[in-house]
């Protein structure tokens, strides 16, 4: 029986030349990751463990981004702690304010994942390289420390679903309409402890940025992973970008997959998850005008915070002003991001319109800081979850969208279809 | 070993951010994470908890982010063991490797009710509803799990 791309990439790290679903394996390496909320608790359980050494300074990623530039004390002093590991250690990609960026559009920027490589992370967005051909997972902070220390992880090889992508997208339709989609198709736990493999001829209509965000969702329905073939698109992104070797693995012809679903990109329209999970997901047709109004709106994070969906919110901003009421952060993913939109003009556009310009943060995405909801209000965010109290209040509501749904209902003052904008 | 104790019941989705909320993620201290567990789904849940009570819970018990904050926070609480349907793969691993005993049983978890005292065998996972009588069979864990779980954890498993 054929392995899907998953399964060859967990055999080729676990030293086999076959896994199977179900099987436990111990597998090798290539990128460690953690964040400044589950770095300091791996670094805990390291240190009070007795651990003395960490398996390769080159392969830990540890990126300052979830409560930075520090909220509060409390949140320096995580920070703190992490840089002081950092330098004991000589971690080379230890990022800080200044150099840092949200760690999932931070990654594939830095070439630091690229195709073929198995990567851990201690935050559930890890998925996200599945875009780039790699098989990466989320994981907690005890993991991160075992696998600092040994360079190691186990896992359970995981079964797969499989979504073949046919059609060629119609008007603002963007990868987050796609994983909206398809999580409203399937469920939260639809792909529970599974791998999510896409494929099909619709992928050339799906830019890089696209298909991060769609992988980065794959945690969304449960998933263990989202991973999508190594095509000319991809090479173009990770050529002279990765600083790996990039090794490209399909799936077997006769691959075994637990369910097979056909997304056809031509009949998707914009999407958005209502309160209080990602998968009550309604298309924009379906929500009435003006049915709900909104007081803030949020674009960037892991999920859509890259230089397309910086230009997918600035086209519809552009010349237009916020509606009376609404307050717009807009969060550049990285350093590098925020100067690529700064000198293509996108700042003059997000501010004429009223909104705000941040630096690098996952702040608001998950109530840290940097527009945190009050008791009642309701946000519309290109973020990846709309749990009780993500943002905030544990009586303020979000509702996930894509950038240009975003921006345009920002505009409008109420959740609406961006091409009525 | 076994556990006992008084059944705290919770439905399906129960996700991370209302385990322990991300405005407390500003620590590490377990005690302090345990001070706010599952403060925005049962906001009395701190106050009602004793040491050894039981947490069941339906399907995708534990979706959302990867903080391990959360089993951290229940472990602290005082809860000895969590029962569900289903858990998300993240909190699966992290219960395992930080050593919180949790058990996936479909028929329990539908049938036991909040209040019910009820004990867990973890050699055999027999679980008893002693408010009912009735008794349910947990999945065992695979070997290579309970070999992680008989080191007392991940990190000694490697070390």
């Amino acid at each position: 029986m054929g392995m899907t791309m998953s399964q060859k990439i967990l055999a080729a790290h676990a030293g086999l030349d076959e896994v199977k679903a179900g099987q436990l394996i111990n597998a090798k390496l290539d990128m460690v990751l953690g964040n400044d909320v589950t770095s300091p608790v791996a670094i805990n359980v390291f240190e009070e463990n007795g651990a003395t050494a960490v398996f390769d300074n080159t392969k830990i990623a540890m990126i300052m981004d979830h409560f930075t530039p520090n909220k509060d004390i409390k949140a320096a002093t995580l920070v703190k702690q992490t840089r002081t590991f950092a330098d004991k250690y000589d971690i080379k990609n230890f990022m800080d304010v200044g150099m840092m960026g949200i760690e999932h559009a931070l990654l594939p920027e830095k070439g630091l994942v690229g195709p073929g490589c198995l990567c851990i992370g201690a935050d559930s967005h890890t998925c996200t390289y599945g875009a780039l051909g790699a098989f990466s997972t989320g994981v907690g902070s005890t993991d991160m420390a075992a696998g600092m220390i040994s360079g190691m992880a186990w896992f359970k090889v995981p079964s797969a679903i499989k979504f073949n992508i046919v059609g060629k997208p119609q008007g603002y339709i963007s990868g987050k309409d796609v994983i909206l989609h398809i999580i409203g198709e399937i469920g939260v736990d639809g792909a529970l402890y599974k791998s999510m493999e896409f494929a099909g001829e619709g992928l050339k209509y799906l830019n890089i940025d696209d298909r991060l965000c769609i992988a980065n969702m794959a945690i969304e329905a449960g998933a263990k992973n989202g991973i999508f073939p190594v095509d000319d698109i991809t090479r173009e992104y990770c050529n002279g970008r990765y600083q790996g070797t990039p090794v490209e693995y399909t799936a077997d012809e006769d691959a075994e997959y637990d369910a097979e679903y056909t997304i056809d990109l031509s009949t998707l329209r914009p999407t958005v998850a209502f309160p209080h999970l990602p998968e009550n997901t309604r298309t924009v047709d379906e929500i009435g005008e003006g049915e709900v109004k909104i007081d803030q709106c949020v674009i960037g994070s892991c999920t859509n915070g890259r230089i397309s969906d910086l230009r997918a919110a600035a086209e519809i901003f552009k010349g237009k002003k916020l509606a009376k009421g609404v307050r717009c952060i807009i969060i550049p993913g990285t350093q590098s991001i925020w100067l690529q939109a700064m000198h293509e003009g996108l700042f003059d556009i997000f501010v004429e319109a009223g909104a705000v310009v941040s630096t690098p943060t996952c702040g608001p995405c998950l109530g840290g800081h940097m527009g945190v909801l009050a008791a009642g209000e309701r946000a519309i965010s290109t973020t990846n979850r709309n749990f009780v109290g993500r943002m905030g209040h544990v009586d303020s509501e979000v509702y996930l969208a894509s950038p240009a749904v975003a921006a345009a209902s920002a505009v409008a003052g109420y959740i609406v279809d961006p091409a009525k904008v | 070993m076994n556990a006992k104790g008084r059944v705290h019941k919770f439905g399906d989705n129960v996700d991370t951010d209302v385990i322990i909320p991300a405005r407390y993620l500003n620590t590490a201290s377990h005690k302090e994470l345990a001070a706010h567990c599952m403060e925005d789904i049962d906001a009395e849940f701190v106050n009602k908890v004793q040491d050894g009570d039981i947490m069941v819970a339906e399907k995708n018990f534990g979706c959302g982010s990867s903080r391990e904050h959360a089993p951290i926070a229940i472990k602290a609480s005082g809860v000895s063991c969590v029962i569900a349907s289903t858990f998300a793969r993240i909190f699966y691993r992290n219960s395992i490797n930080i050593g919180l005993p949790i058990l996936e049983c479909e028929e329990a978890a539908r049938e036991i009710k909040d209040g019910d005292v009820v004990s867990v065998n973890f050699d055999t996972g027999v679980i008893t509803d002693e408010t009912t009588g009735k008794t349910y069979q947990a999945e065992p864990f695979p070997e290579f799990i309970q070999n992680i779980i008989a080191k007392g954890g991940l990190i000694n498993s490697i070390l």
